[in-house]
């Protein structure tokens, strides 16, 4: 039988949420850019607007599952870009663990600003 | 008894000259894709000025919009974001086993939807600059 060529990890679950993630952010990120740039403008935005928006649940609720599932489908297409490459062995263990760090780092830094912007903390 | 086919190694980008429609989608999905993962981490980055201080939130952001070059590199990101979109939907179906046998034709749907909407979106993202 021929040899296999493909990069694919039959076992993964990374392979499914890539693409449930990204049914997701079809949606948000065309959301979000009809919202900022043509429902509201960006050159008029100011920091009670933000607020306003982001003190309502539901739009919060989205912003942040916006935020965690852009960094995984992101983070997740920068290794496997870099596995298409030809990562492997502990260089693509420690790639692995740096974009899990700053992947984490992002959702939190993104929390705190989401939060910040309610002005409740 | 399935079969593979050596593809070669097709990173190799000298091979440009070669490259089909769907090898072009592929590199294409890449490209907007990186850059996205890059905005990303921009966007919060300047977004945390909100932290600081609601002036210093509206001070950074209304600056930023005040730069001609800033709201050029907004219609690029939304060209790139909608080619992301456009090719991401057509990925999805490719994956459900819709559309196959025409994915150049839906690719070079993705390039126009895409080419049209960012020229749209022009007079939107121009607006005030001058």
């Amino acid at each position: 039988m021929a040899e296999r060529y493909s990069s694919f990890d039959r076992r993964g679950w990374a392979w499914f949420l890539q693409r449930l993630t990204a049914a997701f952010l079809v949606i948000v990120l065309a959301f979000h850019f009809m919202l900022l740039h043509f429902v509201n403008h960006a050159y008029e935005i100011t920091f009670l607007g933000s607020q306003a928006r982001m003190s309502q649940v539901g739009y919060f609720i989205t912003m942040v599952l916006f935020l965690v599932t852009a960094t995984f489908h992101g983070v997740n297409g920068v290794f496997n870009a870099l596995v298409n490459q030809g990562l492997k062995g502990t260089q693509k263990k420690v790639v692995l663990g740096v974009l899990a760090i700053a992947g984490l780092g992002l959702v939190i830094q993104g929390i705190r600003l989401a939060l910040a912007m309610t002005g409740l903390v | 008894m399935s079969q593979s086919h050596n593809r070669g190694l097709i990173e190799d980008f000298g091979r440009w000259r070669e490259f089909a429609p769907g090898m072009w989608a592929w590199i294409f999905h890449k490209f907007t894709g990186w850059v996205l993962i890059g905005y990303l981490f921009t966007h919060v980055a300047v977004l945390s000025t909100a932290i600081s201080g609601p002036q210093l939130y509206t001070t950074t952001l209304r600056s930023l919009e005040s730069l001609l070059l800033v709201r050029v590199l907004e219609v690029g990101l939304l060209a790139v974001a909608t080619f992301h979109i456009m090719n991401g939907i057509r990925l999805l179906f490719i994956d459900l086993g819709v559309g196959l046998e025409s994915q150049d034709k839906s690719f070079y749907a993705s390039l126009v939807l895409t080419g049209a909407i960012a020229v749209a979106s022009v007079p939107t993202f121009l607006s005030g600059a001058f």
